[in-house]
């Protein structure tokens, strides 16, 4: 692609491209780190998350008012326009990425007591899950890839069938020691956070479809979570 | 309709060709300045009851093609044209083909209001007169009222029709030169940069009235604004050095076009 006549458009557009960048960044970063403080019940380490959100609040906020002013001033056509809507719309799932590790951290504090620690395996294995297809949507940003930005798309459904797995576990342990419904809600919870992520990381693959090819995707997405329609087991 | 068989220069057809019967097709044109060409092989559609936008950088031929329609460029000596126009099906090249009757179903306006120096009133009376539109002295007065109310110039000037034309704004005029096209019942009317001597206060209200007579008229306007072009056309052909590099709707050309020279031009990357 040659450069713009004007240059300083292309300077602006560079910038918002390295200010998602930075927020994917800090999003991985909050993620891996919300896993990790609720794993081992870590709960400075989960304050430390909860204060780090602010952080990627404050950079979607920068990149909007940017692509605002850009929009304004240069009237963007075709591939720039779909790259500064695009530019929106992945901050805007960025920062929904950001507040649902937040979330997660924030369970750590409801369950730091007494806990079998097999109870958080599950969550910590969707986690790592749902990093690495943040990090691969990432790369495949940066790069301008959708092809792998369709890969992801497609193996969201991993992450869709490890959570119908983690939730009926969560259950049985539940009603095996009704003690263990406290801490085992949380971890439902952050369990779904963790779909959520993956969500919001194949909405971050549609819009790198969009950016690339100029039309979105009419393909319906693979889907495998089941857990709105699963019946509590009678045993 | 006996058009040569010609490769149009996209794929798939646009959509809104497929809706409006076609009122123009362009067939292998080429025009030549003396040694210059001007205008390649040019194959195109143009479709009835919308607003066709030619975009392209200077000397792209836009505006040539525009003066073939009218056979404007017949004025030029050193100009040459070549293939076939069909207008409704018929060659605008034939023989028995009255070149001033065309000029009355292809009307133009130009980039500076070029209104005669002339009352308000003659200026849009003139063309009815000579063309023997107009069977008396009300059904004249009535053509006028009419044309400079479609022109959205009406309430403007109605207490001073007897007022020079050249006394208006210039975004007035240029209302008052549509209107007066519009007064000669054309079935085409031919725009090339209408609003470039406009502030955008006058260009949007040129917009504005493109917008409400599009369902009457084929329309085909040339501009240097590609915002405009967005704006007003449905259908929008890309020209560069005398080539048709592209033409689609005109939302996908300004959001995904196909063609990596049309990116680069909408997008201010060229040369």
């Amino acid at each position: 692609m040659p450069d713009h006549t004007v240059t300083a458009y292309d300077d602006e557009l560079a910038s918002l491209k390295q200010m998602v960048a930075q927020m994917g960044g800090l999003a991985e970063e909050q993620l891996a780190r919300a896993i990790d403080a609720i794993a081992k019940r870590d709960v400075r380490l989960a304050d430390a998350v909860i204060a780090g959100d602010e952080r990627i609040d404050e950079l979607e906020r920068q990149i909007e008012e940017k692509a605002i002013v850009t929009i304004a001033k240069r009237q963007p056509m075709a591939q720039d326009l779909r790259q500064i809507i695009v530019t929106i719309r992945i901050a805007s799932d960025l920062e929904r990425i950001g507040d649902l590790a937040k979330n997660t951290a924030k369970r750590t504090h409801a369950i730091s007591g007494e806990m079998p620690r097999k109870l958080v395996t599950g969550l910590t294995r969707m986690g790592k899950l749902a990093q690495e297809q943040l990090k691969d949507v990432l790369d495949a940003y940066a790069q301008g890839n959708a092809e792998k930005a369709m890969q992801v798309w497609r193996s969201d459904e991993d992450i869709d069938a490890l959570y119908n797995s983690i939730f009926r576990e969560l259950l049985t342990y539940m009603m095996e020691d009704p003690r263990m419904i406290g801490p085992c809600a949380h971890l439902l919870f952050g369990t779904k956070n963790m779909e959520r992520i993956g969500d919001h990381t194949t909405n971050i693959a549609e819009n790198i479809y969009f950016l690339v090819h100029g039309k979105m995707i009419t393909e319906e997405r693979p889907k495998k979570d089941s857990t709105s329609t699963t019946n509590f087991p009678n045993k | 309709m006996d058009a040569t068989p010609q490769k149009l220069p996209s794929n798939p057809i646009p959509r809104i060709l497929a809706e409006k019967e076609t009122k123009i097709v362009a067939r292998d044109v080429n025009v030549y300045y003396g040694d210059k060409h001007a205008i390649k092989h040019l194959s195109i559609d143009i479709p009835d009851r919308a607003v066709s936008a030619f975009i392209g950088p200077s000397g792209c031929g836009k505006s040539t093609f525009l003066r073939c329609i009218n056979r404007m460029n017949d004025t030029i000596p050193s100009a040459r044209v070549t293939g076939q126009i069909l207008v409704d099906g018929k060659d605008i090249h034939d023989r028995d083909l009255d070149v001033v009757q065309l000029r009355a179903r292809v009307g133009m306006v130009f980039q500076k209001p070029n209104p005669f120096p002339k009352s308000i009133f003659e200026n849009i009376a003139y063309g009815p007169r000579i063309h023997g539109i107009a069977k008396s002295k009300a059904d004249l007065e009535e053509i006028v009222v009419n044309s400079l109310k479609k022109a959205g110039l009406f309430e403007e000037v109605k207490d001073r029709l007897s007022h020079s034309g050249t006394s208006l704004s210039g975004g007035q005029q240029q209302r008052l030169c549509i209107a007066r096209a519009i007064a000669v019942n054309p079935e085409i009317i031919l725009m090339d940069e209408p609003c470039s001597a406009l502030d955008p206060i006058a260009s949007a209200r040129i917009e504005e009235l493109i917008d409400e007579i599009r369902q009457n008229y084929c329309i085909i306007i040339v501009t240097h604004s590609m915002q405009q072009a967005a704006r007003v056309s449905q259908l929008t052909a890309f020209f560069h050095l005398g080539d048709l590099v592209e033409i689609g709707d005109t939302e996908d050309m300004f959001t995904a076009p196909k063609n990596k020279r049309t990116q680069d031009y909408i997008t201010g990357r060229f040369g």
